[in-house]
Formats: structure tokens, C-alpha cells, sequence
């Protein structure tokens, strides 16, 4: 009954202060650069020169407008790709840092994949179309084939919330906010659309926020683990859409009270990133203010929590995860877009964990800021500031926890409020 | 006293449900989140439930029969009838967004349990949006058949994308089809049946059936005559529109 006291705040309708967006990082798979996205800012550095790198758009002189929500690295290296909440999708070469192409989209893009060849980038919309961009590599250098992406597939009105394309590039998988996960066969001719359904994944009971493969040399396709707003992580074999396990993260890192669950309070996984070349998965969960490390053992097929890593000092809870092929260290970022009632506008925070693989000398370590590749060189260009206020990143959780649940999450009425809604509705006011 | 309520909602001598105390808005936002329950996974979709009599729930052995046709806004529910009885042993379902037209079909169904023992405990029907949830409700290639019989038009092509039929929700029902399992679609408005024709045609998992199937097939009669829509587009002396289709493996 309290609730149908605050319509406003149970509407939450085009609440503009809600719109922020999370910081984003991505990795270079030989870690030779690392890009960061905050807001429509987006940052490059280069760790091999030891220096901050300028991006250059010729093609139309703009960069990003509004949020990105979503940036990648392809497989070889070769690619960049960067999208987001204006509604552009930027294909960047990592070697120039030119832009190879901009692809103007009907609706905001939630999430991108990059074949691991090299040759599509494809993004999808809000609307739960997955678009498809065709490239064409002449000595090294890509270009676009055609400036318009075309459908591929469709989830139905259904926010993407990510996208991947699976090792062996049999498979296309696209997780929803409608708890489900579509495995689908890449077709031989990609411009004429993905029409055949391998399989769903069913069983995650809220939001699906994030996907990932955890490779084994005797498992070509290697199993599929995904974060969900239901506080677990799952294990799926995508050939036959079956789940192996589930994994209550959530409950076991001791952040979910019995009776917290009952009231509907979910911490969700905002994102988890697989190691290369080890059975290790990196989980970021909404306020444990550090990373959970989950062990899967391929040949009975299951999950389990190795390792809780705290990170003293400060309230850092990641929102991205990122790992390069090559290097042993886990990146992380916290970072929001906006951050209202305090002085800076945007707040990013950069941290690194090396060992993450786990070999048998070696044990995970939470790096000091000195001691992150590129040092404080790289936090400088790509933080800004280093210090942080405590409250800044409370408030800055707090907000991303909101932002993220009203995009993802059903929004509840009470019979009474629909009714009121109803009776409000645009298209209705229109015909008057 | 509630027993004599329920009652008057009901006719008198057939015990099946009188459709105006069943009206519904003849339109429903398919795009508009949903607030009923839906399975996570088409295990947990209960048959005990909808089919007692194939399910009982005092015996142990787990039925393997699934549901083989789907009927996508089934409306009132009159294809559906006509269907048990013509197919006995298969079991079929309703799927309708509008509340009250499904409560209706739910007591129809019941009332002809009722009244005619034995019979009519192949169908059900359930509130949902098929257009989000087939794959919550049914495994690949579980359907043999498939009906969308005199979907709303969606006249704007603003709202295009809310029909029933387009080109990526073919792709889902492709999925839930099993090969060989027939999509029957039929509309009395111009439009919209070449627009449904057109989506089947360019789909490449489904073929046109040819004149003599579509002779052959006892069930391409009823789409026009069982349904209440079909009924009321012969009494006014209108055009039907069809498109029939095969599932096949491209």
C-alpha cells in the first residue's frame, strides 16, 4: 500500500535523472591499448607508447553525443567499435585510430559483437533488432561495404542487453531483458538475415545483463556463462541449449539476506569476463565492492565460487570487467556518466588485478595504483583525477543500481495506477 | 448467492459461458509489458493443469505427450472446438493476450467438458503474448500446426511491426514448428493477407502448399467456417484471404 502513495516515484517515467550510464573498458587482446567510455567521452591510451592517443574522425567530424553504451575490441585486433545512446555506431581501426566508418541507427544501441574474422560488426537496437555491418579488408585496411547495416535477427521488443558471436563462429548468441538467451545459426549468406533458431536458454528468472565463453581445448565451442539481475551466473551448453549449472552468486557472496529476496531486493551481476585460456570467470556484482572469481570444471560441468577479492580502501565496485588474450591482468572500471549534486560531472575509476589466471605460483594481487601497467600515467589520462571522494562513489552505485534496474526491470502497477496510466496514455491524447 | 452470480453469466440450458458478459476491447498492445505469469522454460508449463484427463494428477507416470497445435489469438475459441473433435488425441492450445476473452474460452472449455464426458480435454487455452513467449511454451520443433486466423491488421505502418505475422517473428515460429508442420494464416483484410503471404513467401524455412494439399487438408475448411470472426466476415458476404505454409529446412 505505501507504494500507491508515491505514483511519481512509481512511475519513473522518462525520468531523465535516471539516464545515466555506467563507465565502459575494453582491452586490446595483446593489450597494446586500452579504451575507456564514460558518458559520450571515449578515452584511449596506448600502453605500449606510454601515452594517451587521439582519436580521429574525418568521415563526419563528430564524435559521440550521448552515452556509449557499449565498446569492443575484435579478435585479432584489428577492430575497434564503439555505440551507444546517439544512436551511431563507430568502427575505429586500432592501429590509426581513424575512423573507418560511422553507421547512423534508427534506435539507440544496446550492444555490439565483432565476428572473429573481422568482416560484420553487429550492433542491436533497443528494440531488440540485431543489425548487421558488412566490411571488407584490402591489405590490412578495412573499409566499409555498404553505409547501411541490415536486420538480421529480432528479438521482440526486448531490450539487447549483449551479443557475441561463439568461438568456432558457428553461433550468434543475444541475451534480452525478457530472461532469454537466443542461440542462432550464422548463416552462410549474413546479408540475408539469421532465420535459424539453434536453441534458447532458458531458466534465468530476470534481466540476462551479460555473456561470456569459457574455453577448453577439448570443447570446441566451449560452454556459455551468463550474469542475470536474478544474482546468478549460469552454465549452458549452447549446442544443445541445455543448463549445466547455476551458480547463486548472489547468496553465496553473503550480500543476500533470505528476506531481502523475498521483498525482491536482487544485487545484480553487471558483469563477468572469462579468462583466456582458463576455466577462470570474473564476476562484478551490484555492491560487493570487489570481484568474485568462479572456477568451472568442464568435465562435470559446474560452477563454484573460488575466491572473493575485497578491495580495501575504497568503495569500489566495478560496473566493467575487461582481460586482454594475452596478459594476466584483470581490469576493472567503476564509473558512472553523470553524477548529479556533485562537483565533478562524470566519475571514473580505474583498478587492475594481476594473477588472475591462477597458475600455481602465482595468486591473484589487487595492484596499487603505481603498480598497474602504464602506472599513474594511464589513471591520470584516463581517470582524470585520482583521488575520489568516498560519498562520490556511493552515490555514483546508488545511481547506477537505479538506472539499471529501471531500464532492465518490469516496472510494477498497482491495478489502480494502470488504470490512471492508461487513461493518460500519449497515443489516446492524440486522437482528441 | 456467488454460486447464482456465476451461474447468470452462463446459459441456462447449455451451461456455456454467454460471450457479452465476456466483452474485451477488440485490440491489445502486443509491445506493452506483460503483468501475467509466464513458464521460464516449457517444462514448467503445467499439463496437469490444462489437460487433467491425459494428465492425472494421482497417477505417476510422466505423460511424454506434448502440445502439437497452437492456435495464436485463438479469440473466442472456436477453432479450437471444432478441432478436438477432429483430432482427439492431440493436444492443442489457445493463446490470447485480451483477459476476459480468455477467461471466456477457459469456461467454454469447461463447460463442454461438462456436458459431453470424454470429450474436449485435448484443448486449453492460456492468457499470454505469443508474440514475446513462444518459446517459453514450447521446445524446438514441438508444433505441427500453427494458426493465426484474422489477426488485428495494424492498419498504420507505424505499427507494422506489432502484426503477428513479420518476417523476424517467422523466425521463432520456424523454431517451435517441427519440420513438415504447417502455418495456416487467413485474414479478410487485403492488406494484410499480402503482407502475410509475402513475409511466408521471402521466409527461406517455409514453402507454399500446393492447390491439392490444401484440397486434402480437412482443416483449411474450418479457418472460415469454425471461427467466430470467419462467421461473421461469410454473413456479411466477405473476401477471405489465405496463405498456407509448410516448415522446411532451408
Amino acid at each position: 500500500m505505501a507504494e500507491e502513495d508515491i505514483p511519481m516515484e512509481e512511475g519513473g517515467e522518462d525520468n531523465k535523472e535516471l539516464e545515466v550510464a555506467p563507465a565502459l573498458i575494453a582491452i586490446h587482446p595483446s593489450q597494446k591499448s586500452l579504451a575507456v567510455a564514460v558518458g559520450s567521452d571515449l578515452r584511449v591510451y596506448d600502453l605500449h607508447e606510454g601515452c594517451a592517443l587521439s582519436l580521429v574522425d574525418e568521415s563526419c567530424k563528430s564524435y559521440h553525443k550521448d552515452s556509449i553504451r557499449a565498446i569492443q575490441y575484435g579478435v585479432n585486433g584489428q577492430l575497434f567499435v564503439s555505440a551507444g545512446d546517439d544512436k551511431l555506431v563507430k568502427i575505429w581501426s586500432s592501429n590509426s585510430w581513424h575512423c573507418i566508418g560511422t553507421i547512423c541507427c534508427e534506435k539507440r544501441v544496446s550492444a555490439i559483437a565483432i565476428s572473429n574474422d573481422g568482416l560484420y560488426v553487429c550492433f542491436a537496437d533497443k528494440f531488440g533488432v540485431v543489425w548487421l555491418i558488412n566490411l571488407e579488408e584490402k591489405d590490412g585496411i578495412f573499409s566499409l561495404v555498404n553505409e547501411k547495416a541490415v536486420p538480421m535477427l529480432s528479438h521482440y521488443c526486448s531490450i539487447i542487453t549483449s551479443l557475441e558471436f561463439s568461438p568456432s563462429g558457428q553461433y550468434i548468441v543475444s541475451a534480452d531483458r525478457d530472461f532469454k538467451i537466443r542461440v542462432t545459426m550464422a548463416p552462410k549468406r549474413p546479408l540475408g538475415g539469421a532465420h535459424e533458431i539453434h536453441c534458447f536458454c532458458l531458466g534465468h528468472s530476470e534481466f540476462v545483463s551479460c555473456l561470456d565463453f569459457v574455453s577448453s581445448p577439448d570443447c570446441q565451442e566451449g560452454f556459455l556463462v551468463s550474469g542475470s539481475g536474478d544474482s546468478t551466473v549460469r552454465l549452458w551448453d549452447i549446442t544443445t541449449g541445455s543448463l549445466l549449472d547455476t551458480c547463486e552468486v548472489g547468496a553465496k557472496a553473503g550480500l543476500l539476506e533470505s528476506n531481502e529476496k523475498e521483498e525482491g531486493n536482487f544485487y545484480a551481476v553487471t558483469d563477468l569476463s572469462a579468462v583466456p585460456e582458463c576455466t577462470t570467470i570474473a564476476v562484478a556484482i551490484q555492491s560487493f565492492k570487489g570481484i568474485i572469481l568462479l572456477s568451472c570444471n568442464i568435465s562435470v560441468k559446474s560452477l563454484s565460487i573460488t575466491k572473493m577479492i575485497s578491495l580495501s580502501g575504497e568503495a569500489f565496485i566495478p560496473t566493467c570487467l575487461g582481460i586482454s588474450m594475452s596478459e594476466n591482468v584483470l581490469w576493472m572500471i567503476m564509473g558512472i556518466s553523470k553524477l548529479q549534486g556533485l562537483d565533478c560531472s562524470s566519475l571514473i575509476r580505474i583498478r587492475a588485478i594481476s594473477g588472475i589466471k591462477q597458475s600455481n605460483e602465482e595468486e591473484p594481487i589487487v595492484l596499487e595504483d603505481s603498480e598497474v601497467p602504464g602506472g599513474k600515467k594511464l589513471l591520470d589520462k584516463l581517470q582524470g583525477s585520482i583521488s575520489i571522494q568516498e560519498n562520490a562513489y556511493l552515490a555514483a552505485s546508488e545511481a547506477l543500481k537505479k538506472a539499471m534496474s529501471s531500464l532492465l526491470i518490469k516496472k510494477q502497477y498497482s491495478v489502480v495506477n494502470r488504470e490512471i496510466r492508461k487513461r493518460t496514455r500519449n497515443d489516446r491524447k492524440l486522437k482528441q | 448467492m456467488v454460486d447464482q452470480e456465476a451461474k447468470t453469466t452462463h446459459n441456462k440450458t447449455t451451461g456455456l459461458p454467454r460471450k457479452r458478459f465476456y466483452r474485451a476491447r477488440a485490440h491489445s498492445n502486443p509491445l506493452s509489458d506483460s503483468h501475467f505469469p509466464v513458464p521460464l522454460f516449457p517444462s514448467q508449463f503445467d499439463y496437469s493443469l490444462h489437460y487433467p484427463h491425459f494428465f492425472p494428477a494421482s497417477s505417476e507416470h510422466d505423460s511424454s505427450k506434448r502440445i502439437q497445435f497452437a492456435d495464436i489469438g485463438c479469440g473466442f475459441g472456436g477453432l479450437l472446438v471444432s478441432l478436438s473433435t477432429l483430432f482427439p488425441d492431440t493436444l492443442m492450445i489457445g493463446m490470447e493476450i485480451r483477459d476476459k476473452v480468455t477467461e471466456y474460452v477457459k469456461e467454454r472449455i469447461l463447460g463442454l467438458r461438462a456436458t459431453n464426458p470424454g470429450q474436449y480435454q485435448n484443448i486449453s487455452v492460456v492468457r499470454t503474448n505469443s508474440m514475446k513467449y513462444i518459446p517459453n511454451y514450447f521446445g524446438k520443433g514441438q508444433l505441427r500446426k500453427m494458426f493465426f486466423l484474422f489477426p488485428d491488421p495494424h492498419f498504420k505502418e507505424k505499427n507494422h511491426r506489432r502484426r503477428v505475422i513479420s518476417p523476424h517473428l517467422l523466425d521463432e515460429y520456424a523454431y517451435a514448428l517441427a519440420e513438415g508442420g504447417i502455418i495456416y494464416t487467413i485474414t479478410d483484410v487485403e492488406e494484410l493477407g499480402e503482407w502475410m503471404k509475402g513475409c511466408l513467401e521471402d521466409h527461406p524455412m517455409f514453402e507454399v502448399l500446393g492447390d491439392e494439399e490444401l484440397e486434402a487438408d480437412p482443416v483449411v475448411k474450418l479457418l472460415s467456417s469454425a471461427t467466430e470472426e470467419g462467421q461473421k466476415v461469410a454473413r456479411n458476404g466477405g473476401q477471405t484471404f489465405r496463405a498456407i505454409y509448410r516448415r522446411i529446412t532451408p
